[in-house]
């Protein structure tokens, strides 16, 4: 008894020993900081990612516009027909009554490129509204071009030498008297959410991406969802346990993970090239994402059945159902929480899903909106691709904002697949 | 849209008959239905595909054989050298026909025959519709009349409409079959058409890709050189830098969800993870070009290298982030499949948790790890829209990361932008590339599902 309370010097109380335990300690520490700072790295990847995006893209939901009192001189317009007057001419009779002292035929025309060409449909419309206005004057906010824009929100660096800037001197000293006058303005860009594509980023919009978005998803969730679910209701509940059930099985699984830009090749060759359906239609990019969708629906869809308890569907059988009523009455119902989330997931998948989009020729520029799913028309992360090419300054936060918009609608959409899962979700 | 709204009429007709074939199956039992066989329900559903059922697909039979038939008619009457044309000529006359039929501008010039030929074809457009819309609706109210008379109490509808249904759910089962037998042969048929310009073994082991064709002799830089090997360096390049960010960064951060942290870490941590997993790719290659290669491209200046503004590393990296979520999913998942019994153990013997996690955990959940790389190996390979943004076009035989490369996606989609000619070799290298994407990734996946079968231990 004395030996174990008086233990003798041990084995693990040798300096050699106790050394080990430091290092071995100090590897602990050493793995477990490692582990944390991998998890830190990704979200430090996910901080500098969406934190360009931001800082990049705020500004593309706001525009500059500059007050001006355009007199509607009988001069340049048609008696007979309102709509068709020369408003060019107005806007720079305008211009030229604020800066008197441009004369110079080329310094007019410089002078009337910081208004966009939209200004003259501006100037029409409210003529159109109001056609007493003939010979009168008004006055109006008119959306500056995209230099001015530019100038405005202080992408332009006014110390950099003047041949390398994208707006020369005179130009900014004419829009500095003017915000001087108080008649510069940045507004909210309705403009960007409503419109379609335009050549000029001031009037560029993403409202047409997003419409033909909504087609292309309305169009793959119309095909992808019953066919998903119906497919797998067979291979979960009637299929004879065959083999040629495990194939369907193993196929399914791999088709989940085909690469989608091959499914876009499967597309042009079947719905293009075959069936000679239109180029640039949502229905067509609509059936392309259907096929990518439907084995997440039916993967999804088997899980949820999966999940229900047997003693339900025993239940159900004993007291005299039909096996399909059995699924129509009990199981179906019982899983529909758990396969709308796993819809509503593939569909975000399918709304941020650009690759196949490009093989069946959604990269149109289209300036009118889609109405309807045989349309021509792009789609939300096509038009980020899209502008993501184009060189020009302006360019550049109209795609992080077109991002912007993008990611709220995934985000829209992953959260009302959370709320579902969460609000409706049975525990057995 | 005439022919939707025809469609959508047969289908109310069909839902009339369900209404009506539900009342007189409870009419029959005055009120009483627990006498029935079947429910109602199943009787109104007898009567509506009794009607449905024929009318409908006799409705789309007339318009298919409809618009064939209608084809060749006009083209019977069409004069003798135009008759003869070749058949894209021929094909595309007719599309001018119906476009001018439709109220639109033909792309050719409005010939005395072209308008002939768009006005039968409005009267016989207009002639099939009715004629093929009357038949339809008579065969549906018959087949409903046939039905309705067949209500009664112990007719037993129910199985014939459950075995209809049985069918349809095996037809929609079957077209996941389908998806994968119409990828493998439409990409199969238009690369074999392509093996049949350009050899395979040029293909396959070909240096030198340079899919323009030379307009002209002396053209420079267009030799229609179709070698893929360069593409092929160049998908793997990329795709080893993104495992090299993926493999340890998603490896790690999964170790630590999965062994180290708490459930209040872990709800931080698994939403962030998903969130980085649910950003488009778009973005991501929008990120590269925009954020990492300049700066990449700064750095390189700064340390004295020179690093192309479309370099192999900037989309490596971003693809790594990108595949970050995937590798540890996966993982996580493996890790968790193993029982604690086995960390018990270790620990018990006084290892710790990293001994524990090393030597114990990650062996035994080895075969789900490597599976799971596999998988974003073949998600690297088949990436699409990163390289497109942020790797260039020029097809470099390189093993440098801080040059240009292209990759097989990249060239894919390159091919194929714009303007198509189904037979001209360039179109068709797409589809070649495309079939060994689609073989490369279903190996992959097939090795990885059976590496997990085959490997992995069962612990209950």
């Amino acid at each position: 008894m004395t030996d174990m309370t008086q233990p003798a010097t041990s084995v693990h109380q040798s300096d050699t020993s106790r050394e080990r335990l430091r290092r071995r300690y100090g590897r602990e520490r050493s793995f477990k900081i490692i582990s944390v700072s991998a998890l830190g790295l990704t979200a430090l990847f996910l901080v500098i990612l969406l934190g360009s995006i931001v800082l990049n893209g705020w500004s593309g939901f706001l525009t500059t516009k500059l007050r001006l009192e355009v007199t509607y001189s009988t001069k340049h317009l048609d008696v007979e027909d309102p709509a068709n007057g020369n408003f060019r001419m107005i806007i720079l009779d305008a211009l030229r009554e604020r800066f008197p002292d441009v004369t110079e035929r080329r310094e007019l025309r410089a002078l009337l490129g910081i208004v966009s060409n939209r200004g003259t449909w501006d100037v029409r419309d409210a003529l159109l509204d109001d056609p007493s206005l003939a010979g009168g004057s008004l006055e109006l906010w008119l959306p500056a071009a995209t230099e001015v824009d530019m100038l405005n929100k202080g992408y332009v660096d006014r110390s950099a030498p003047e041949e390398l800037r994208l707006i020369d001197d005179r130009t900014i000293a004419w829009v500095d008297a003017i915000d001087e006058a108080d008649d510069l303005a940045t507004v909210f860009n309705w403009t960007f959410l409503l419109s379609g594509d335009s050549r000029e980023p001031e009037l560029a919009g993403v409202g047409g991406a997003v419409l033909g978005s909504f087609w292309i998803l309305l169009v793959t969730f119309v095909v992808s969802f019953p066919t998903g679910v119906g497919a797998a209701i067979f291979l979960e509940e009637f299929a004879p346990k065959r083999r040629w059930v495990d194939v369907i099985e193993v196929n399914i699984n791999n088709l989940a993970a085909v690469p989608s830009i091959v499914f876009g090749l499967l597309g042009l060759a079947v719905f293009l090239n075959v069936m000679h359906m239109p180029r640039s239609a949502p229905v067509v990019g609509g059936l392309t994402l259907a096929l990518m969708t439907l084995p997440t629906i039916i993967i999804a869809t088997r899980a949820a059945l999966k999940g229900i308890p047997p003693s339900i569907k025993d239940a159900a059988l004993a007291i005299g159902a039909s096996p399909v009523q059995v699924v129509s009455h009990h199981l179906l119902p019982l899983a529909m929480p758990r396969i709308l989330t796993g819809a509503i997931i593939g569909m975000a998948r399918a709304l941020g899903e650009s690759a196949p989009l490009l093989m069946v020729g959604m990269v149109a520029f289209v300036v009118d909106l889609p109405s309807g799913p045989t349309d021509a028309a792009t789609a939300l992360p096509v038009q980020v691709f899209l502008w993501a090419d184009s060189p020009e300054r302006g360019f550049v936060e109209k795609t992080s904002a077109a991002i912007m918009v993008l990611l709220v609608f995934l985000v829209a959409m992953n959260g009302l697949a959370v709320y579902l899962r969460q609000r409706f979700e049975i525990r057995w | 849209m005439t022919q939707l709204i025809l469609t959508l009429a047969l289908i109310c007709l069909a839902a009339a008959a369900f209404l009506v074939g539900r009342r007189k199956a409870i009419g029959v039992t005055g009120g009483r239905t627990s006498i029935l066989h079947s429910r109602p329900v199943y009787h109104g559903w007898y009567v509506a595909l009794a009607c449905g059922l024929p009318a409908v697909s006799l409705w789309f039979m007339v318009l298919l054989a409809g618009d064939w038939m209608i084809d060749r008619t006009i083209v019977a009457a069409l004069p003798g050298e135009l008759r003869e044309a070749s058949a894209p000529i021929l094909q595309r006359f007719l599309n001018d026909a119906e476009t001018l039929a439709a109220g639109g501008i033909p792309t050719i010039e409005i010939t005395p025959e072209l308008e002939a030929a768009a006005a039968s074809f409005r009267r016989l457009t207009l002639l099939e519709r009715w004629v093929g819309f009357s038949a339809a609706m008579g065969l549906g109210l018959i087949g409903a009349g046939f039905a309705m008379r067949r209500i009664d109490i112990s007719r037993r509808t129910r199985q014939p409409v459950e075995r209809v249904l049985l069918i349809v759910l095996l037809a929609v089962a079957a077209i996941s079959v389908l998806t994968t037998a119409g990828i493998v042969f439409s990409v199969l048929f238009e690369a074999i058409r392509f093996f049949d310009k350009v050899p395979f073994l040029d293909f396959l082991f070909g240096v030198k890709w340079s899919p323009q064709i030379a307009l002209r002799e002396d053209q420079v830089g267009s030799s229609g050189a179709f070698g893929a090997i360069p593409l092929f360096t160049g998908t793997i390049l990329i795709t080893l830098i993104a495992m090299l960010v993926a493999g340890p960064v998603g490896l790690l951060s999964a170790v630590y969800l999965a062994e180290y942290a708490d459930p209040r870490h872990r709800a931080v941590a698994k939403p962030m993870l998903e969130i980085l997993a649910g950003i488009p790719t778009v973005v991501y290659g929008f990120f590269a070009a925009l954020v990492v290669a300049p700066a990449l491209r700064e750095a390189g200046i700064m340390v004295g290298l020179d690093v192309a503004s479309e370099s192999a590393l900037a989309a490596g990296l971003v693809m790594g982030m990108m595949i970050i979520p995937f590798v540890s999913s996966l993982t996580d998942d493996a890790l968790a499949a193993v029982p604690d019994d086995l960390r018990d153990a270790s620990l018990g013997l006084g290892a710790t948790h990293q001994e524990t996690v090393t030597r114990v955990v990650i062996p035994a959940a080895l075969p789900g790890i490597v599976a799971g790389f596999l998988l974003a190996v073949s998600r690297a390979i088949g990436e699409t829209m990163i390289v497109v943004m942020a790797a260039g076009l020029a097809a470099n035989l390189t093993a440098n990361p801080l040059e240009a490369v292209t990759t097989v996606t990249v060239q894919i989609v390159t091919l194929l932008i714009g303007d198509q000619e189904f037979d001209s070799a360039k179109t068709l290298a797409a589809f070649a590339l495309g079939l060994t994407l689609f073989m490369v990734t279903l190996g992959l996946n097939v090795v990885a599902l059976r590496m997990v079968q085959k490997y992995q231990e069962k612990y209950d």
